[in-house]
């Protein structure tokens, strides 16, 4: 019976334990975890912190169905593994071997950049216990500053302001997530959180903290400007926790390097998730991303080599839908090619889909703001941001991953952009079509 | 009976309509199914990409109006051995 054992009780450790299962019902599986809730939803924490959902909400399985999935779950930390005698010992000495091993640990955010981080007030949003730290820290008080360019710092800054604290939200730059969105969106989504009450400040950083007796009192920016608050929420980044696989002497860089199969440089031990940087055959560079269904998918696919499968993690066209300033936005493709030679920027406002008749059935959603930017290259589209209406989402996905042709509507597209939409919409079924019929 | 029973919802309701979620969209927050007035438990179907199958489905779209990342869409029912070629 081979023993199959995974670091890491998130969403890549509980997929993989899914796909072992699957493909090895009889093997002996173990999964070890550091957090004492074990398996919940991360990116559901969100709306835990504004009380939209329970806590219990964020466990999907019951405990019998996680205890038939992985009969043993160990609430613990691994301080050491020793790949040469295929074991790893756990804090208290305790010593587990594998046959196979995955690493899932995921990673952790990062630290602030200055000084006195480790004061009573200051939070993040990254685990459950951050949430109820934060539960019990907005009673006492009642202004809040949030650092953070990032959808976690948003989340968090919401989150706050839903219960009625005063938030003042910190943004390096000129405007919001300025990396991906456009001026007109950082600006629609900057709105969006005025309308909750945010207070946005723009081109503006924290120097050092206040304090009294351990206690956050206040901050004091870099200009000089100090403003009192019990809580202060950091969100700026994730770091990769590295630090067992590195000890083992495990090949790293910015994360456990895996080949394609999400092997690593140890025989039988593999990685997934937000810690793996992935070799990519084609071309001999690393990736690694950050992202809950990407961690998800390179669990399946860890846990399916790790009984014996040979698939290949490819990376697949970033895909990402988050709610941002009361807007729901889905960011997709390579979108940091703004300004690349040879790509045009279209963007239309108003809803995506509005000359189409829709079913009396469908769902009505009352977005407050509709507005689609695509990214269009020499033959195909590359990357898109569609917020508010979402009807557009799949087909410019699939265009984007299947890198159609776009060539017939191109020039339409580019001088008449307030049909834009329409003219995607009708082009994709089109090839649909054609794709069913030959 | 119990024939008939399970044919029934094929042949009287052939244009029905079921939840669909986008299991690429669904990040498992499990808001749906704190929100369905049956009691299903959405996001169970949802992370295995599967169509919300359940007697108890009243198709009021609760679900999909609450999901915060658009992951779940009511649509017509595939009556069996349509669209095959």
């Amino acid at each position: 019976m081979r023993r199959y054992v995974i670091v890491g009780s998130g969403v890549a450790g509980l997929s993989a334990a899914e796909s072992i299962r699957q493909q090895d019902p009889g093997g002996n599986l173990t999964i070890v975890g550091d957090d004492p809730h074990g398996y919940y939803s991360r990116p559901g924490l969100a709306y835990y912190l504004n009380r939209t959902i329970p806590e219990q909400q964020l466990f999907p399985r019951p405990a019998s169905e996680l205890h038939q999935l992985i009969p043993n779950r160990i609430h613990g930390r691994v301080t050491h593994i020793l790949s040469e005698q295929h074991e790893i010992i756990l804090a208290g000495g305790r010593h587990l071997a594998y046959d196979r091993l995955l690493l899932a640990t995921g990673s952790r955010p990062a630290p602030a950049d200055f000084p006195g981080n480790e004061l009573h007030g200051i939070v993040t949003l990254f685990t459950l216990e951050d949430v109820r730290c934060i539960h019990k820290l907005v009673k006492q008080g009642k202004t809040a500053v949030v650092v953070g360019g990032g959808i976690i710092a948003v989340e968090l800054a919401e989150g706050l302001a839903a219960h009625g604290v005063q938030v003042h939200y910190f943004l390096r730059g000129d405007r919001f997530w300025a990396k991906v969105l456009d001026e007109t969106e950082s600006r629609l989504v900057e709105q969006g959180l005025e309308h909750m009450g945010i207070q946005l400040h723009h081109r503006t950083q924290v120097a050092q903290t206040l304090s009294s007796r351990g206690v956050l009192t206040g901050i004091v920016t870099k200009t000089g400007k100090t403003l009192p608050c019990r809580l202060l929420g950091v969100a700026i980044g994730v770091v990769p926790q590295v630090e067992l696989a590195e000890q083992a002497g495990l090949a790293i860089d910015r994360g456990i390097l895996v080949d394609e199969y999400l092997a690593s440089s140890a025989e039988d031990v593999f990685a997934a998730g937000d810690v793996a940087r992935v070799r990519d055959p084609l071309t001999g560079g690393t990736w690694l991303e950050t992202l809950w269904p990407t961690a998800r998918r390179q669990g399946q696919i860890a846990g399916s080599n790790m009984a014996g499968a040979h698939i290949v993690c490819t990376r697949e066209v970033p895909c990402n839908t988050v709610r941002i300033g009361d807007i729901i936005t889905t960011t997709m493709g390579a979108l940091e090619q703004r300004g690349d030679a040879g790509i045009l920027t279209v963007a239309t406002n108003g809803r995506a889909s509005g000359q189409v008749v829709r079913p009396a059935w469908e769902v009505a959603h009352d977005d407050r703001t509709n507005r689609v930017r695509i990214l269009v290259g020499e033959r195909a589209i590359v990357g898109a941001v569609v917020m508010g209406d979402q009807t557009i989402t799949q087909p410019l996905f699939q265009m984007i991953r299947t890198e159609t042709d776009i060539s017939p509507i191109r020039p339409m597209l580019v001088t008449r952009p307030e049909s834009g939409i329409e003219m995607i919409a009708a082009f994709y079924q089109q090839t649909q079509n054609i794709h069913v019929h030959t | 009976m119990f024939t008939i029973s399970r044919t029934l919802p094929i042949t009287l309701k052939p244009k029905s309509l079921h939840v669909v979620p986008d299991a690429s969209r669904c990040m498992q927050c499990g808001i749906c199914s704190f929100n369905c007035p049956a009691g299903i438990d959405v996001r169970a179907y949802a992370w295995r990409g599967l169509p919300v199958d359940d007697s108890a489905c009243l198709t009021c779209g609760e679900c999909v109006r609450r999901c915060p990342r658009r992951g779940l869409q009511l649509e017509p029912m595939k009556l069996p051995g349509k669209n095959k070629a």
